[in-house]
């Protein structure tokens, strides 16, 4: 995995020194809050409900040993012993003190991690597929392309204050896992003509106008894939609006210009950019190439011994196929049933790192549906890694079924909520894990957000759940056939709201429904999207 | 009643105004009435506390001091699902108060 050179360390440590600065001056008061809340938000300091929250960035989620024991250190020594993993694969501490942030940010520089531009109108931590040099349908490993997008957009000047925040995810196959259609800029890898290049789908996201990004390239050679990312923002950053934050995201740009008459802004500030050469020297590229090697993988058995049913079960929903034969991607699961979802303690993620050390070539990945993953364990270690993951509580085997629920701190935390989020997933997940369905449900993709932001993913849920505010009084709205993945699509709200009883009850009979009407092979999205909405309403609303 | 609470500048901890200091306890807020504005641009500026806002409350028969609105009433006791972190107070009036 990449390691920083000097100047990014260098740059890491003077932000930490710069931070420790505005700290003080906060404290002795030569600033105000209003001054300094900008300061300590361009390093993932936020003010929640109670208390400071830090956001640290894991670059394309992946993480070594020695940076999830920090994390860990981290959670012991300035939180409450524990972390919070988030729908874009990075990681909030709840209990920070103002005081304990600057030596936080000093650790986290130690084992080359910060939290720059976790908050603020920039362009935020990148994102990846979580298999990304592990999967078998990979066409290239979208991690270096990732990274040199991190190096460009880090402290990038021109992009420091845009109108809005801005995501952007990577991926190299035909499969979506990264949500990659609900970004700002999404990048697929593609090859045309045996030339590796990115297909550029922009203006996509969530939030209170969720959208789904446009194709607007479908080839950029992979030597200028900077360059037009770079004119992409570029057209943002003139055009987009800066006086309603409702209406200032790109995604609302490109559906009110067109995606046709975006594309060829863009395509004009590309031109002009190509005259100017801002692309990064292809030496870099290749510098941060060698830096994802893949790890000496070792021959060995290409089956696994599933004797055990709970370990076959576990084999079943928790791993995934690796491009080498004799290895496997394993997903630990922090969804087990009554969790919280994404949450870890420092213990947890102690274990976690030793056994990436022991099974992964040291290394670890977060999913941005809030698990943990080990990319590469051979099939031979498996037995031992589940047993070990068992002994701790951490192998469930729900990946993509029903308790495997991507949920938002919401109201618990969020100073941003208008409704609790964790506990309606404790209890969906504590009640389908009880009762043996949600085996029988299969992949069913259940999200839930505690507000209109839609940190939750709700609008791309199977079944999404949003909560509002009526009248003082928490309420769910329900949502039905969104997805995040290749087959991308944005839930459609069933009809009136919940209270959270009511919401659990809908969430029942949505799968009964589906249990009654599924065909052959079906998953719970393809009933609906096949039989429609009205005998799911008809259930839930009807009697 | 008009009580007042924002979050201790150092440590984050949301705090009320007890009329004299910043308490961690709801149960210690007073009415602030019309003086409440004043008390926070005076707290503010001492750096005693950060970002103070008014909300509504009631005191009920037993004494405690209800925010009117749910997000308060979490900031009050702590985080619903992580009970062993909450404020002492949640063992006092329960978790269905917040609710």
């Amino acid at each position: 995995m990449y390691r920083y050179d000097h100047y990014d360390q260098a740059m890491v440590e003077a932000r930490v020194a710069e931070f420790r600065d505005q700290t003080r001056r906060r404290l002795e008061g030569k600033l105000t809050e209003e001054q300094f809340k900008p300061l300590r938000l361009m390093n993932g300091l936020y003010l929640q409900l109670h208390a400071y929250m830090l956001r640290v960035a894991i670059p394309y989620g992946t993480l070594s040993s020695r940076q999830l024991e920090m994390l860990a250190t981290i959670a012991d020594k300035y939180d409450r012993g524990y972390g919070h993993f988030t729908t874009r694969q990075n990681i909030q501490f709840n209990w920070i003190r103002l005081e304990d942030a600057p030596d936080a940010l000093a650790d986290l520089a130690t084992v080359e991690m910060h939290a720059i531009q976790t908050s603020g109108n920039c362009i935020r931590n990148i994102s990846c597929d979580h298999f990304a040099g592990a999967a078998a349908d990979e066409i290239a490993d979208p991690r270096p392309y990732a990274e040199l997008l991190r190096q460009w957009s880090s402290f990038h000047p021109e992009f420091s204050y845009l109108p809005r925040k801005f995501k952007i995810a990577v991926i190299a196959s035909e499969r979506d896992r990264a949500a990659m259609r609900l970004h700002d800029i999404g990048i697929r890898l593609v090859t045309r003509g045996g030339a590796l290049g990115a297909q550029f789908y922009v203006g996509g996201g969530m939030g209170r106008t969720p959208m789904i990004a446009p194709l607007i390239r479908d080839f950029v050679p992979i030597d200028q894939f900077i360059t037009y990312a770079e004119a992409v923002l570029r057209v943002y950053n003139r055009y987009g609006r800066r006086d309603n934050k409702y209406k200032a995201r790109i995604k609302i740009l490109v559906h009110e210009l067109g995606a046709e008459a975006f594309r060829r802004e863009v395509e004009a500030e590309f031109a002009h950019l190509i005259e100017v050469g801002v692309e990064p020297p292809r030496a870099e590229l290749e510098r941060i190439k060698a830096h994802f090697a893949d790890p000496p993988f070792a021959e060995g058995p290409t089956t696994i011994d599933a004797g055990d049913p709970a370990f076959a079960r576990w084999v079943e929903r928790n791993t995934h196929a690796h491009r080498h034969p004799a290895y496997v991607s394993a997903i630990i699961s922090l969804k087990p049933a009554g969790g919280i979802p994404g949450d870890a303690s420092a213990a947890q993620m102690r274990l976690v790192a030793e056994l990436a050390r022991q099974y992964s070539f040291d290394e670890v990945r977060v999913m941005h549906t809030q698990n943990l993953l080990l990319p590469h364990v051979a099939k031979a270690d498996l037995p031992a890694l589940w047993q070990a993951l068992a002994r701790a509580g951490l192998a469930s085997a729900n990946i993509d079924t029903i308790e495997d629920i991507i949920a938002c701190p919401g109201l618990d935390y969020c100073s941003l909520a208008n409704a609790r989020s964790i506990p309606l997933a404790q209890r969906l997940s504590e009640r389908f894990a009880a009762t043996g369905r949600s085996a029988v449900l299969g992949e069913l993709k259940l999200k839930i957000s505690g507000c209109i932001n839609a940190c939750g993913h709700h609008h791309a849920g199977h079944i999404g759940i949003l909560g509002v505010d009526k009248k003082g009084r928490e309420n769910y709205q329900l949502s039905l056939g969104g997805s995040e993945a290749e087959d991308v699509s944005l839930a459609r709200i069933t009809g009136p709201g919940f209270d959270e009883d009511g919401v659990i009850a809908a969430v029942e009979k949505a799968t009964e429904v589906y249990l009654a009407e599924r065909k052959e092979g079906e998953r719970f999205l393809d009933t609906y999207r096949r039989i429609g909405m009205e005998p799911f309403k008809e259930a839930i609303y009807g009697g | 009643m008009r009580i007042i609470t924002g979050n201790d500048l150092r440590t984050g901890a949301v705090v009320w105004w007890t009329g004299s200091g910043w308490s961690r306890f709801v149960d210690d807020a007073i009415d602030a009435g019309d003086a409440a504005e004043e008390i926070m641009a005076r707290e503010e500026a001492a750096r005693r506390v950060n970002v103070p806002y008014v909300c509504e409350a009631s005191r009920d028969a037993q004494g405690h001091v209800r925010p009117a609105h749910i997000k308060d009433r979490v900031r009050a006791l702590g985080p619903t699902v992580r009970r062993d972190l909450a404020v002492p107070t949640a063992a006092r009036t329960g978790w269905d108060w917040v609710i």
